[in-house]
């Protein structure tokens, strides 16, 4: 009768501590939402809406801060392309830490969208004699010339093609997203990927309130976790407003255009045209957006 | 007849044992916890616990991965010759084959999961739940054959124990298609693992036809490996027959294996070295380092060594036919491929980077403390199921002693 008793008491108490749990992991729902939250584009407009505004409450949360996120689609008849100017780039790194900024990307553990290699200019583009970690007093350096790298937004990605979870994509403008919230991080893309221009949260990212950057888009610079893949999206959350790309804005000696390829009077559509024009390891077929050039 | 009664048998055996089997049990279970510490430190903290970085990607737990893919396949890849050259017992090699496949696969399995930077997020990949990326990644078409590979060794292996459990005979219309399909399987489990890498035209190392060949040919001399260590020391300590003639078999078939692994990897050395175009970086790193990165040329060479070694021992009839030469030359084999498939497969892909930089890597200790784990589950596994196969086959161990020995317990109670 005792020993009945003891189990009824037992099974009472066993409820109550599951309910317990559940109510105060009432303020978790969110996180059982996100974990459960679908692929970005099997979402519907309204979905997507929904879950944006989830995402600006939280970021309140933790940075303190009113934050914008968009989830503006891509505009009708725009390609996005990119042209650099060898002959002008001087291997400054302004670039490399504009991009930082804009796009919220961890300080700690480091993360650099843009690598700057260095190379000689007796050898021309070799990467096996390049090197990322050249450090000067002053550049450019006598004899050498730099080549910045990042996502080379290819026409023919590879990375989008080995991701087991269709978690990263083309969109219409032509710019390579990732789903932060779908990416599984199995890192195949990184070794698919031609141009080291996918990397990976290692650890969990460190970013300081005061430099975090508001104006965010879900497929752009909004703050990632520990875990997933990230790269460069030509600043989506400026060019789909009409803004060029920070690293455009920064560079001190104009070596960067940016522009709409299907506009025959853009910028980049002149160099194209007119200037000496090439994409990095044309072999692979992956048929980069990301043209380079001799200015001068 | 039940199944319930079925699995209450095995878990009755594997419980009963030797003081030597109690031991072999405390051992790997210290080893397991050990492991998962460092595993842990890894859930909590992420993957900045390994000593991958965005240079080299991939590395320890991948090789794993591949290697155990490769033991897995050929374990089954060995009813074939088994087959065809009428080694009795077959029922016994296909069991053993397939529950060492099983263990294999589940170990594979698991080393994809440590590695994965979300794992709670797998199920993204599944089909209906998530959106699997089917058929353009090959990790989908890997996860999928691996998958149906494991459950056909499961199944044909706990269905001939459970009919042997109830002294009842196997409906052969069941088991032998499934076993025949089980073949092809193991040969395509190896090959899109192959094809993993080869799908990736970033990274020339990798980049080469005789990949998939090249990964066959050295499964077959793991996976049998292990076997042969396996049917010695169950020849010793059950009524498990199998012929001196056979193991000799096994060990010649391994020296061709050998010599086609040997000869495509001359083939591979030649086309770098002779064409000398920049894509020999990654073998010159694999082989003599780079500037002053030298750090993996020592896996490089004693797997070289070591598989030369074994080459020669089974070459020679005399010491392949002498108990002693020949287990020393299992190992080395073993030991061989396990470095060739675990570092020298793997880093040299990502060394030098894409862009052409150099990041050293050699594994962390949390890589390794993982490792020793899932391969202690493994081997934990292994063990269990060996027992229980070897209680129900050998042992006539059967529902009647189920239940007599509940009598007994019964009347001392």
């Amino acid at each position: 009768m005792e020993k009945e008793n003891s189990r009824r008491s037992f099974l009472k108490n066993i409820s109550l501590a599951t309910f317990t749990t559940l109510a105060v992991s009432g303020c978790n729902m969110k996180a059982i939402d996100e974990f459960l939250q679908q692929n970005f584009r099997t979402l519907s407009q309204g979905e997507k809406d929904e879950i944006v505004k989830n995402l600006e409450a939280k970021y309140k949360e933790k940075y303190e801060k009113d934050t914008h996120v968009s989830d503006k689609p891509a505009m009708e008849g725009v390609l996005f392309g990119y042209a650099l100017d060898l002959s002008r780039c001087i291997g400054c790194r302004r670039c490399v830490y504009a991009c930082v900024k804009e796009n919220n990307q961890s300080r700690d553990p480091q993360i650099q969208w843009i690598q700057v290699l260095q190379m000689e200019k007796e050898k021309g583009i070799d990467y096996a004699h390049s090197t990322v970690h050249y450090n000067p007093e002053k550049v450019p350096e006598q004899g050498h010339f730099y080549v910045p790298v990042a996502c080379q937004q290819c026409r023919n990605p590879q990375c989008t093609k080995v991701c087991p979870a269709k978690a990263t994509w083309q969109e219409p403008d032509g710019i390579v997203v990732v789903d932060y919230n779908w990416c599984i991080g199995c890192r195949y893309c990184m070794a698919a990927c031609p141009y080291g221009a996918r990397h990976f949260n290692w650890g969990e990212p460190n970013l300081p309130v005061e430099e975090l950057n508001t104006e965010m888009h879900y497929l752009g610079n909004r703050p990632r976790t520990k875990g997933v893949v990230e790269k460069c999206t030509f600043c989506v959350q400026r060019t789909r407003e009409g803004k060029y790309p920070a690293c455009v804005e920064i560079c001190p000696v104009g070596a960067r255009k940016f522009g709409n390829l299907l506009d025959p009077n853009s910028e980049v559509r002149y160099i194209l045209e007119n200037k000496r024009v090439l994409v990095l390891k044309e072999e692979l077929n992956t048929q980069p957006k990301f043209y380079y050039f001799f200015g001068i | 007849m039940n199944f319930f009664r079925f699995l209450q048998g095995s878990l009755k055996i594997i419980f009963k044992g030797s003081k030597n089997y109690y031991a072999w049990l405390l051992f790997l279970l210290l080893l397991i916890i050990w492991g998962a510490f460092g595993y842990y430190g890894q859930l909590s903290h992420g993957l900045i616990k390994t000593h991958m970085r965005d240079s080299v990607s991939w590395a320890f737990y991948i090789g794993n991965f591949t290697f155990l893919v490769g033991v897995a396949a050929a374990a089954v890849m060995l009813v074939i010759p088994a087959y065809i050259y009428n080694w009795a017992p077959i029922k016994e090699i296909v069991i053993f084959g397939e529950l060492l496949a099983v263990c294999a696969v589940i170990m594979c399995i698991s080393f994809i999961v440590v590695d994965i930077g979300s794992p709670m997020r797998f199920w993204h990949m599944l089909p209906l739940i998530g959106t699997m990326n089917f058929p353009t990644s090959m990790l989908t078409w890997d996860f999928f054959v691996l998958n149906t590979y494991l459950i056909i060794n499961a199944i044909v292996v706990i269905y001939l124990l459970y009919c042997a459990f109830y002294k009842k005979h196997y409906n052969k219309s069941i088991v032998i298609p499934l076993v025949f399909l089980s073949i092809p399987m193991a040969v395509g489990i190896h090959t899109i693992t192959a094809f993993l890498y080869n799908a990736v035209p970033s990274r020339p190392f990798w980049n080469s036809a005789l990949l998939a060949p090249r990964f066959l040919a050295s499964a077959f001399c793991s996976g049998p490996a292990i076997l042969l260590i396996l049917f010695q020391i169950l020849r010793k300590v059950t009524k498990f027959e199998i012929k001196d003639e056979a193991i000799w078999t096994i060990a010649e078939l391994m020296v061709y294996a050998m010599f086609i692994y040997l000869f495509f990897t001359v083939n591979e050395l030649f086309k770098e070295f002779y064409s000398g175009t920049e894509h020999i970086l990654y073998w010159q790193y694999l082989l003599f380092g780079i500037g002053d990165n030298h750090e993996i040329v020592v896996y490089s060479w004693s797997s070289i060594i070591m598989g030369c070694i074994a080459f020669f021992l089974f070459l020679i009839p005399s010491t392949r036919k002498n108990f002693l030469t020949l287990n020393i030359g299992l190992v080395l084999i073993y030991a061989s491929v396990y470095v060739e498939k675990g570092i020298a497969l793997i880093i040299p892909g990502f060394t030098p980077d894409v862009l052409g930089q150099i990041y050293v890597y050699t594994p962390s200790i949390t890589e390794i403390r993982t490792a020793v784990m899932i391969f202690s589950l493994g081997a934990l596994l292994f063990t269990f199921l060996s027992k229980i196969a070897i209680a129900i086959i050998f042992d006539d161990y059967n529902i009647d002693s189920l239940s007599s020995s509940k009598l007994v317990s019964n009347t001392h109670s």
